[in-house]
């Protein structure tokens, strides 16, 4: 009931036992997501948004995958991006092979050999890795990741160097005619397997193992009490992860048709980290969220500035240190109150931080462009206005929205703070909050 | 074969020091506050940067001593600004803080001075040759940055084992609770320490940079090297963290400079057999390598001796 207490809410709305309706509710939900992974091709047929579509599902999958370790088993990961690449290569190198030897083994099934090659290293290396978690796991897998991606530097005949192992998608076996050429039907297999993927993983958080994994990730100590090894149970949950992090880099493979060192670094590593952090980590959903969030970001952004990276720090900052539970979290927090009915006085108290809130965000977008440009002098475009990064004017803007929203929107969020106390208030009363 | 030897002994023992002055306040913030500073790479950055620009205006001397004050201030900022108010959340939420921060400074780093390497200089002071052994001139800077990382070694020793400050910070990296129920003011001196640490850091940087190459991207080359560190030395162990040090210093610069492979020593492999991750490796020179050599050291002690060398705790 309390989807801000319990840190297993993950399952807290369809626990077996409720209500009939819930069980349409939450098929509805999924059969929504399926409804609209099929038409959203029809109605943005661009190029653009298909590969963006396109990137957004594999993202989605990787995304889910880092959850398994992150929300489910709270083991915090640098080096995620490591069964990805090696998921990538796999597939490169599975597509190549069917291609020579002439198998009978169509595309679709391409990210199945992806998953393997995730899952080969995960079985590997997770047993040494997954010995402690905590602190000491953020570390070794760090340390792990930075050695796998200099060692895919070395091992040239796997690894093809710095460019990669390149492959050709429509040479394999046709699968109902298609021939998967035309990002169209790259698009539809991706969301095949982020369909399948999404309720595979979904269904394992439902299974004991699930279970006991969240059981790990809340108190390890009292897991071994009950009889099981917590060292054990990570080792497994990292080896789904690994699994389905493969498949996401097998897509991305049949997406891009090659593979190379990047899919494997640090930055692949921690954009993963940033989606299913934004997202949420407590609720299935978060990092979908965050995935789509963050990818949408990322192909918006590099094309208006060049500093987007900074922006990613700066929301990351802030939701880490706001709003822990991610983009999910903050949503789910409102519910009680929807069902309380109390969310007017809440909603009426963000309308008024709005405005202070946007100028704040101008300033503070306004002085990092200022200073990102300095030296080029190029125009930055804000809402339609121009300003000159070298003229004072600019800064002054810049100055009085930083210092002048800020404060006000200090004010405007006490204000949140207090109608969102009442609010509460008023929903325990009700009891639809502990 | 000789010359090397000393030439990579002197270099390694130096590296190593460097290391030392980073991975020294961060094992020691680690033990205290549990929180693994991500950026305490960046604030080495940070340290080089600042270097940089200062000497510029004021010259090197003045930045010396000024650029690791201002990156202290920095770290004790985001102590009490960032970290203080995160805690709440774990030391995971504490983890990330500090991993897009290191994101965020690396961006504005690279924001401010570009993304190429910056022209930062030896001082003419320093600008000689301190002296020659066997035919190749040591500089007299690198004499000097070993010299500082020397005294700051001692002094650190002297502050912690000496002091009634070193007391208290040496009781706090095993019993910080106990540290507050006997009155002292935890949150000060974690701001302190959080302080100190940073502008060792940032020294490092200051004194690294015109050796080494001020780029905005040695934050996240140095970073993974600094975990191994404090991993191999054993997590919160100050006296590992600099045995530590030394062996990741001297092993890295050694593989550097030798140019040997296994197909130099053993002869090439029979061509017709065609290019495969045998012949990869069978070719692949020891300085290339170089840059895994961490990280295989690090495997190994995981499998070998899970708590670090000289580590106590599991975790």
């Amino acid at each position: 009931m309390t989807a801000k207490v319990t840190p297993t809410s993950t399952s807290a709305s369809n626990a077996p036992g409720k209500p009939a309706g819930d069980g349409l509710r939450f098929y509805g939900v999924w059969l929504l997501g399926i409804a609209a992974l099929i038409v959203l091709p029809m109605l943005f047929s661009s190029g653009g948004s298909l590969t963006s579509f396109s990137l957004i599902g594999i993202a989605i999958v990787f995304a889910l995958s880092y959850n398994i370790l992150l929300g489910q088993t709270g083991l915090l990961s640098f080096g995620h991006a490591v069964h990805y690449g090696l998921g990538g290569f796999a597939a490169c190198h599975m597509m190549n092979a069917v291609v020579a030897h002439k198998w009978p083994i169509p595309l679709p099934f391409i990210p199945l050999f992806g998953g393997l090659g995730g899952l080969v290293f995960a079985i590997i290396i997770g047993w040494v890795m997954t010995k402690r978690a905590g602190t000491v796991f953020a570390m070794i897998s760090l340390g792990i990741g930075e050695l796998v991606a200099s060692s895919s530097l070395i091992l040239r005949s796997v690894f093809g160097g710095e460019s990669g192992v390149t492959t050709d998608r429509t040479a394999l076996p046709k699968m109902f005619g298609w021939s998967f050429g035309p990002q169209l039907q790259v698009y539809y297999l991706i969301a095949f397997w982020l369909v399948l993927s999404a309720i595979a993983m979904y269904a394992l958080t439902r299974t004991p193992l699930g279970r006991i994994s969240n059981a790990v990730r809340d108190n390890p100590e009292r897991v071994q009490f009950i009889g099981y090894d917590p060292h054990v149970v990570r080792y497994l949950a990292f080896c789904f992860a690994g699994f389905f992090a493969g498949v996401a880099g097998g897509l991305a493979a049949i997406n891009f048709e090659i593979a190379n060192s990047a899919y494997l670094g640090a930055i692949q590593s921690g954009l993963v980290l940033f989606s299913t952090f934004i997202g949420g980590t407590a609720y299935f959903f978060g990092p979908i969220l965050g995935a789509i969030l963050v990818t949408y970001l990322q192909l918006g952004l590099t094309s208006v500035t060049s500093v987007w990276q900074l922006y990613f720090g700066i929301i990351f900052i802030g939701i880490v240190m706001f709003s822990p539970g991610g983009i999910a979290g903050l949503l789910m927090m409102h519910r009680p109150l929807v069902r309380a009915g109390t969310l007017r006085t809440v909603i009426l108290s963000y309308l008024v931080a709005v405005v202070p809130t946007v100028a704040l965000a101008c300033g503070v977008i306004l002085a990092i462009e200022t200073v990102a440009r300095f030296s080029g002098g190029e125009t930055i475009n804000l809402f339609g206005i121009g300003f000159k990064p070298q003229s004072p004017v600019t800064w002054i803007v810049a100055l009085v929205l930083l210092v002048g929203g800020g404060f006000v929107a200090r004010l405007s969020w006490g204000r949140i703070a207090e109608a969102w106390d009442r609010a509460a208030t008023v929903a325990r009363d009700r009891g639809y909050l502990a | 074969m000789l010359e090397l030897i000393v030439i990579s002994t002197l270099n390694g023992v130096l590296f190593g020091m460097l290391l030392f002055l980073l991975s020294s306040g961060l094992t020691v913030i680690f033990s205290m506050m549990g929180v693994l500073n991500f950026a305490h790479a960046s604030f080495y950055m940070l340290g080089a940067f600042f270097g940089f620009q200062l000497t510029k205006w004021i010259g090197f001397w003045p930045a010396l001593v000024l650029a690791p004050l201002l990156v202290g201030a920095i770290g004790m900022a985001v102590e009490r600004y960032g970290l203080r108010n995160t805690h709440k959340h774990g030391h995971v939420a504490e983890l990330l803080l500090t991993f897009g921060l290191a994101f965020a400074i690396e961006e504005i780093v690279s924001m401010i001075w570009g993304k190429s390497p910056v022209d930062y200089r030896v001082p003419a002071l320093l600008d000689f040759p301190a002296f020659t052994i066997f035919s190749t001139n040591y500089p007299a800077y690198k004499l000097f940055m070993l010299a500082v990382s020397i005294v700051i070694f001692i002094a650190l020793l002297i502050v912690l084992k000496r002091t009634r400050v070193g007391l208290i910070v040496q009781a706090a990296l095993t019993h910080p609770h106990m540290v507050g129920h006997l009155g002292h003011n935890v949150g000060r001196v974690f701001m302190a320490v959080f302080g100190v640490g940073s502008a060792l850091a940032g020294l490092a940087g200051v004194i690294a940079g015109p050796a080494l190459v001020t780029q905005s991207d040695m934050a996240a080359a140095l970073g993974p090297i600094l975990f191994v560190v404090i991993v191999f030395g054993g997590l919160g162990s100050l006296p590992g963290a600099f045995i530590a040090s030394l062996v990741i210093g001297l092993v890295q610069t050694f593989a550097v400079a030798l140019d040997g492979s296994l197909a130099s020593a053993f002869g090439p492999l029979d061509p017709s057999a065609g290019p495969s991750v045998l012949t990869d490796i069978w070719n692949v020179t020891i300085a290339q390598v170089a840059p895994i050599v961490p990280y295989l050291l690090l495997v190994i002690i995981l499998i070998v001796r899970p708590m670090g060398l000289m580590g106590t705790r599991e975790s």
